[in-house]
């Protein structure tokens, strides 16, 4: 309810293609966050563990105001966890993760609730609202927490639409969109209120190339044109590394290696060459843990005789 | 043999802990429920479209089953009757049979099978899909726009379409009981105008189904909500709704009719 009126007036103004057009002023002098600072979010020593299983191990990272961060690493290596922190839908074990100054976890539902207002976040598989239209999977935050007028929200949702080419799409429902279509309508949804964190969940997961292309280059404008910050956990290598501006590589729930783009082409690190590379076997085994085959097939033998 | 026993007895008391466990969590988050119910009414829309989907869309199977337990009443009412000479009560036999006991226990069952299980379902698949967790991400709480509507929709339904049913079976045994065997029609209302009594047969049978509504309202929302996010898991979880609110409406049946009939 906060931003409503000055949020009304300026978009009111706006032609519809300023989205892609220009930094938007976004957030500065909303209470609690600290726009000063170089990093919107820092995560220190940061260690979490799930039914006594360590999942991630003293993680340090930080991401710069403007810029694309990627964390990168296998399935199951803590990636998704590491959001989940940033977002506050889990809490640390020890450490601390902090948002525009604040300490994630020691906010009260509250105050929890009104930073994730200035987040958005994709999801893997768009999580679009089965029940709505696309129209009202964009304009569901908007009318949950502002008191924009129908005719204003209707003016914003277009231009959410237009900027990821889908103003077209507004009346399906999203069991009538393809997979790439679905990603861009959750991004549309994910910059409903101009955030400022981005957080991408695996956006290229399942999408044909050109919908990748498409989504890697919405994901660099719209951090642009927004302003904002972004996180990109993603294994898509050759995709994230053309769009992002930094990246922390993660194995098994530490950082094993980070640095640009460039840096990461070519890099010597062992597991980083495996996972840029995409080679079957290294660091990471292509063989799941088990006993020596050979012992396996002189048992099998043995109980046949 | 020692081991196995102790392993046994190891099996039980996790399954027990884990009973209560979730005995307590569903406990919370039935206060949850309670607590964040604001939204159902400030944005009373939700709520309505909640009581469209699992009261109306009801309708039929709550209509058509009403009016065959109903003939079925007439029918083995006038059977038993009829070896008293007392054909002329079949009227009250009819309706007491619906309003105090069939009517909100069999409109709860199918309420359970039809409604909650849907609810379930929905709910479960929207946690899969992760759509509860992007509406928290966007700082909208899904308890209070996801759960609270759809369990104060169900509570609303289920006295209205019981109500119904039993409308509805008394229909069908005037049917049977009248028009088909031939039993005097003043008699049947009369009598059943004289014997039915608003407070202790009409309203006992409301605050039953009221109870009821809010048992399977309860049931499927948790298990929804607490359904593992696979198909398997959301599947288990409907299995669980209908089973568990079966079972629960039985018993509270017998313990509310325990306390509000007392054979005066």
């Amino acid at each position: 309810m906060a931003f409503t009126p000055l949020f009304a007036v300026c978009y009111r103004l706006m032609p519809p293609l300023i989205l892609l057009e220009s930094p938007a002023v976004n957030l500065a002098g909303v209470p609690g966050v600290n726009m000063s600072q170089e990093y919107l979010v820092e995560i220190r020593d940061l260690n979490f563990t799930y039914d006594s299983r360590p999942v991630l191990t003293g993680i340090n990272m930080t991401i710069p105001r403007g810029k694309i961060v990627a964390v990168m690493g296998i399935s199951g290596c803590g990636k998704t966890t590491t959001l989940r922190l940033i977002g506050g839908q889990l809490k640390p074990t020890s450490g601390e993760v902090r948002v525009g100054g604040q300490v994630v976890h020691e906010l009260d539902a509250d105050g929890l609730y009104d930073l994730r207002r200035r987040m958005g976040m994709l999801f893997q598989f768009g999580a679009l609202f089965t029940d709505m239209s696309v129209y009202d999977n964009i304009a569901f935050q908007m009318r949950e927490h502002t008191d924009l007028p129908e005719a204003l929200i209707h003016d914003l949702v277009l231009i959410k639409l237009h900027a990821v080419g889908l103003r077209g799409a507004q009346k399906l429902m999203p069991a009538e969109l393809s997979g790439g279509m679905a990603r861009r309508v959750a991004l549309a949804r994910a910059i409903a209120l101009d955030p400022m964190l981005m957080m991408y969940d695996e956006p290229f997961a399942g999408l044909d190339p050109i919908s990748l292309s498409i989504i890697g280059e919405l994901i660099r404008k719209l951090n642009d044109a927004l302003g904002a910050s972004s996180i990109v956990v993603t294994h898509d290598v050759q995709e994230s590394l053309k769009i992002v501006d930094y990246v922390y590589f993660v194995s098994e729930g530490k950082i094993v290696a980070e640095g640009t783009a460039e840096e990461m082409k070519n890099s010597t690190v062992p597991y980083v060459h495996q996972f840029v590379w995409g080679e079957a076997d290294g660091p990471v085994p292509f063989q799941y843990p088990s006993r020596p085959y050979g012992e396996q097939l002189m048992e099998s033998a043995v109980r046949r005789v | 043999m020692y081991n196995s026993v102790v392993r046994a007895l190891r099996g039980l008391g996790q399954k027990v802990t884990a009973r209560i466990w979730r005995l307590g969590f569903a406990s919370r988050f039935f206060l949850a429920i309670v607590l964040h119910s604001g939204t159902s009414v400030r944005r009373l829309s939700l709520t309505i479209r909640e009581i469209y989907f699992t009261g109306v869309l009801s309708l039929i199977i709550i209509l058509v089953s009403g009016l065959f337990v109903g003939m079925v009443l007439g029918l083995q009412g006038y059977d038993t009757l009829a070896r008293y000479g007392s054909t002329e009560a079949l009227g009250v036999l009819v309706s007491l049979s619906l309003v105090r006991e069939l009517g909100p226990v069999v409109a709860a069952l199918l309420f359970a099978s039809r409604a909650g299980s849907a609810i379930t379902a929905e709910i479960g698949m929207m946690k899969a899909t992760e759509q509860l967790s992007a509406m928290e991400m966007m700082a909208v709480d899904p308890i209070a726009r996801v759960v609270a509507p759809r369990f104060w929709g169900g509570v609303i339904s289920m006295p209205l379409l019981a109500a119904l049913f039993s409308a509805m079976g008394i229909f069908g045994g005037y049917l049977v009981g009248v028009q088909l065997i031939g039993v005097d029609e003043g008699s049947f209302w009369s009598q059943m105008q004289a014997s039915v009594d608003f407070r202790e047969d009409i309203l006992n049978g409301v605050i039953k189904s009221f109870v009821f509504g809010i048992i399977v309202s309860w049931v499927a929302v948790f298990e929804g909500y607490d359904a593992e996010p696979t198909a398997e898991g959301v599947s288990g979880a409907t299995t669980r709704t209908v089973v568990t609110s079966s079972l629960a409406i039985l018993a509270a049946d017998f313990i509310l009719t325990a306390f509000m009939f007392t054979g005066t």
